[in-house]
């Protein structure tokens, strides 16, 4: 009798945390979606679908999402081309770059309030390190967050310094894991450079940069810690995205509802995320 | 050829010289702000080490809230999320990896999707289950809803899996129960996996700013991360050698284990995110 019961007693309170804590709200915010609740009233309207009515309609919504995307867009695409051109330079086995790699990768252990706090600090207008160094080449100050212009740029350089690091050593990670012999028969076949990295290390790598970019996608639209301390959203909104908008409307304007519909299309946007990566890395076991 | 070679070579270290520079000047720069006195942080051009060496700016920084409860509640939380994970995935981890039953397809299939349910999605509704729970504003709130790993679990099912069946049954003819092998034989075995896990936990939790921000509202739960924020919201500006001050309180306990255990750091942030 024990002995059937066992595994459930082993795995149960793993599980009740699982189900109790992230199952269960997935739901729970699916539900809500389509209420109309202030959080302190007792009772709950139900209100169909128009939570995603109107946030479909509202101007500052579309900012936000488009806030999102193109903090998306920039983010990944230019970590992922740094970090892969670091880790080819960076790839080697003397001491020194192994020093290299941890000074590289030391900005991902460092909570995200000190680095939003340090780069705020580089980033100050009149005061800031950055703009004396730009002033030094002749360049003039540079509104970084105070700017609606700039302000997200400032944001996507923040993300980009922190996380190549990280990027660069997982492709370090899959460098070395492309078998010697493939690039010895190159190097007698007397293939260029540039050839063997488009003929050999790319594909090779190519599971890695798809790794890499649809967790970096993913990654990029949580990014709060950022927004919440340097630019609370501002300015003119400019800086607002996906999961600031939800704590706004969740903590500060108590519209459970309309902030739970804007956390169901946030959900849509990690689940495609999260099924394109299976589909893909099925199709990379049925290729071996 | 030969003076080609030592140009490449000159560039090449000038370029390594850079890229570190890049990712470590700021970090220099925040430890020199949090020397000096507010004068000097706005005098340019810029002084790497301070004239005067402003020392009180950490006690400053200290004093200005409760910053012994911040610590104490940051190491509670990180040391009690901790234990609770190696509770529950240790058996967990056991029981995917060494028994057969009923339901186990799903109960792992179960524990795998919550690996791609981040805390910035599910917010909202956690706060509403931990307020109908009474539980805002306490370090439970904090602590439960990690108080398991996913990402631990499939790891240490790994590392059980990895144990010769061998070894299982000649403890088993020994007469050695199923907790006793878990103690003795899975979890010497499965060191690496455990350090690894137990650094890369600690690190995420004691950095962590949004979950606490969420889940309380006054200090007698808050965290460090929180607590460091605040300093930013002083009348009549930002007195940057302050905060700076404050934020080397976060930043340096880190940087030094980083520096003693950079090898098993690396390896449980990247090298277990690949496989």
């Amino acid at each position: 009798m024990w002995k059937t019961l066992r595994p459930y007693a082993m795995v149960a309170p793993a599980v009740l945390i699982f189900a109790l804590f992230f199952i269960y709200p997935i739901f729970y915010m699916i539900y809500l979606s389509f209420f109309d609740w202030n959080f302190v009233s007792p009772t709950k309207d139900f209100v169909g679908v128009d939570n995603f009515t109107v946030l479909s309609g509202d101007s500052e919504f579309q900012k936000v999402m488009w806030n999102s995307l193109f903090y998306m867009l920039f983010t990944v695409t230019l970590t992922i081309s740094l970090s892969l051109l670091l880790a080819l330079w960076l790839n080697k086995k003397a001491r020194i770059y192994g020093f290299i790699q941890g000074a590289v990768f030391s900005p991902h252990i460092i909570s995200l309030v000190s680095v939003a706090m340090l780069w705020m600090w580089l980033m100050d207008t009149d005061h800031g390190l950055l703009n004396w160094a730009l002033g030094l080449v002749g360049i003039s100050p540079v509104q970084w967050l105070s700017s609606p212009d700039t302000a997200l740029w400032s944001l996507v350089l923040v993300a980009v310094w922190k996380g190549v690091g990280f990027n660069a050593l997982v492709f370090i990670a899959g460098l070395q894991s492309i078998p010697k012999d493939m690039y010895e028969a190159a190097a007698l076949d007397e293939s260029g450079p540039v050839r063997t990295f488009v003929k050999i290390t790319l594909p090779m790598l190519s599971p890695t940069v798809f790794f890499l970019t649809i967790i970096n996608m993913i990654g990029s639209f949580q990014v709060f810690e950022s927004i919440a301390i340097m630019t609370q959203g501002g300015p003119i909104n400019s800086t607002n995205t996906l999961v600031f908008y939800i704590y706004q409307y969740g903590f500060r304007f108590f519209k459970i509802g309309y902030a739970s519909a804007a956390g169901v299309i946030l959900l849509v946007l990690i689940a495609i995320l999260t099924i394109v990566y299976f589909k893909l890395m099925e199709r990379r076991v049925h290729y071996r | 050829m030969k003076a080609i070679k030592w140009v490449g070579k000159g560039v090449n270290g000038i370029g390594l010289v850079l890229v570190v520079l890049l990712f470590a000047l700021p970090f220099l720069w925040m430890m020199s702000t949090s020397v000096k006195t507010l004068g000097e942080t706005i005098t340019f051009p810029p002084t790497w080490l301070p004239e005067v060496w402003m020392w009180e700016n950490f006690t400053t920084a200290w004093n200005s809230g409760p910053f012994l409860k911040y610590f104490m509640n940051s190491i509670i939380v990180a040391v009690g999320i901790l234990v609770f994970q190696f509770l529950t995935m240790i058996p967990a981890a056991y029981a995917f990896a060494r028994y057969e039953f009923k339901g186990k397809g799903f109960f792992f299939a179960l524990t795998m999707v919550t690996l791609m349910i981040p805390a910035q999605l599910i917010f909202l509704p956690v706060y509403l289950q931990m307020s109908s729970f009474g539980l805002l504003d306490t370090v439970w709130a904090l602590i439960l809803p990690f108080g398991s790993s996913a990402f631990g679990i499939f790891l240490l099912r790994q590392s059980f899996k990895q144990v010769p069946e061998e070894l299982l049954e000649a403890a088993r003819l020994d007469q050695a129960s199923e907790w006793k092998i878990i103690l003795r034989i899975m979890m010497p075995m499965s060191k690496p996996v455990l350090i690894t896990f137990a650094l890369f936990s600690f690190i995420t939790h004691w950095n962590d700013y949004f979950w606490p921000l969420v889940m309380t509202t006054s200090d007698s739960a808050r965290t460090l991360p929180l607590g460091i924020a605040k300093l930013k919201e002083v009348e009549g500006g930002v007195a940057w050698n302050i905060l700076m001050a404050g934020n080397m309180i976060l930043v340096v306990p880190i940087l030094i284990v980083f520096f003693f255990a950079q090898r098993h750091i690396i390896r449980a942030f990247v090298y277990t995110g690949v496989k």
